[in-house]
């Protein structure tokens, strides 16, 4: 599995340049090298229909991060940061590593043995029980379809959130766009 | 609108756009209606389509994609997705319950018609993250240039 | 000692995104803290499903596939559905910050706090 630890270093190296560089547009693309390596990395972990969804979702949201906000000239450059938060940052840092090596070891099973106690029921019983191949859309769309259902809700709210966000901006825009073509 | 002409990129972009934007829309529609057999499903294949418009809408400009698809018409899309995936949730409820298969034993595993309801909801899915995500872009970036036009 | 190692590299990950969140003036930094963040728990629960040696979990009609071979498909299910919500938190939080930057001509909150108070 070096491979793997390969692509999580490249992660993290790319996260740090990410959160530390200057120029916004390199952070974005930093951001961008992130996602795609954790698409390759669910690939490596057999999860084929992750990484699909992860690499699409991916490029979306680095055009959605470039062609919204970072064709203002002046927002450019990054402003720095703060002291407390930088210190507080770096606190929580260390404590979550610490936490993390000792909850890890001593509650969670080794990486590569899953307990699978509630969940070998879906490949055994998948096919007879949907008729789908894949497991994982049996699961996201028949047994815990509600899964989904909350999916949709949150994704709705999500949308009618940005329409909220942004209206007045648009009502102006369209008023505009009128006079322009009178 | 000579300035729409204007607008976009350059030639080369817009005639790879003309060439690819179909075979983008042909890959996620393959992507949803196979999502009971490979993976992929409504989520990737929705984004996937919500691309295929994007890409049309940054090489051409403006709002190319926009005279397609309206603000208004993704917000009646996302809503028609919505209300075909609870119509088939609630369609469950006379055969024994929420979200039950009731279609399940028409068809092989493994066949393209197969698998009950899961297929039919892919597709509700898929429209509703499809049209969702490009009303987003649509409100976001093409609403936004025209600010930026204007100042 | 190693076999926990991709997880606390996971965890690692998961505090440089919680450190820009906590520390960046800029407010497109905090928003790509933010995405890292979710990209660190997408990432854990995937490392959590997998199993040493095992197949992705579709069958196939002209292969015998074991159920047993397979690696854990129900975090990958939670995930799948994760990740678009997260695309959508993300393009609300864009929202926020162009909204943000309309009413005070600047994406740094600090000088946002001085302008209000």
């Amino acid at each position: 599995m070096i491979e793997l630890y390969v692509l999580l270093g490249l992660m993290i190296a790319g996260a740090i340049i990410a959160i530390e560089v200057r120029n916004l547009l390199s952070a974005v693309v930093a951001v961008g090298i992130v996602g795609l390596a954790l698409s390759i990395i669910f690939l490596l972990l057999k999860a084929p229909d992750v990484a699909l969804t992860q690499i699409v979702v991916e490029i979306v949201a680095v055009i959605l991060l470039i062609r919204a906000t970072l064709h203002r000239e002046i927002a450019q450059k990054s402003c720095g940061t703060r002291p407390f938060g930088a210190f507080m940052g770096i606190l929580f840092l260390g404590l979550a590593v610490v936490a993390a090596i000792v909850t890890f070891s001593s509650g969670l099973s080794p990486f590569g043995e899953p307990l699978m106690t509630v969940s070998r029921f879906y490949p055994l019983n998948a096919i007879a029980g949907t008729g789908a191949t894949n497991v994982v859309s049996s699961i996201i769309l028949d047994y815990r379809a509600y899964d989904t259902l909350g999916e949709a809700t949150v994704l709705f709210t999500a949308v009618i959130g940005v329409l909220t966000v942004m209206r007045s901006v648009g009502k102006k825009k369209e008023e505009d766009l009128q006079e322009n073509h009178e | 609108m000579s300035k729409e002409h204007d607008r976009g990129m350059s030639v080369i972009v817009k005639t790879v756009t003309r060439l690819t934007v179909g075979l983008i829309l042909l890959y996620g529609i393959y992507i949803i209606l196979h999502g009971h057999l490979t993976p992929g499903g409504g989520f990737a294949g929705g984004v996937i389509i919500a691309l295929a418009f994007i890409n049309l809408d940054l090489a051409f400009g403006g709002s190319a994609a926009a005279k397609i698809f309206s603000k208004r018409n993704t917000g009646l899309v996302e809503a028609l997705g919505a209300v075909m995936f609870l119509t088939l949730a609630l369609l469950g409820m006379k055969y024994g319950g929420f979200f039950d298969n009731f279609l399940h034993p028409d068809g092989n595993p493994g066949q393209l018609v197969s698998a009950g309801i899961i297929p039919l909801e892919n597709i509700a899915i898929s429209l509703k993250v499809g049209a969702g995500l490009f009303g987003i872009f649509l409100t976001l970036i093409v609403l936004q240039k025209f600010e930026s036009e204007k100042k | 000692m190693n076999a926990y190692m991709p997880y606390v590299l996971c965890m690692i990950l998961f505090s440089i995104g919680i450190y820009a969140i906590l520390s960046k003036r800029n407010i497109i930094k905090i928003i790509l803290g933010v995405v890292i963040a979710e990209y660190a728990v997408n990432l854990f629960l995937v490392l959590v499903a997998y199993k040493v040696g095992g197949r992705s979990a579709i069958f196939s009609e002209t292969q015998v596939i074991l159920p047993e071979s397979m690696v854990d498909p129900l975090p990958h299910a939670l995930v799948l559905t994760s990740i678009v919500i997260g695309l959508a938190t993300t393009a609300f939080l864009i929202a926020l910050a162009i909204r943000l930057y309309g009413k005070y001509g600047t994406f740094d909150i600090t000088r946002m706090r001085e302008l209000r108070g």
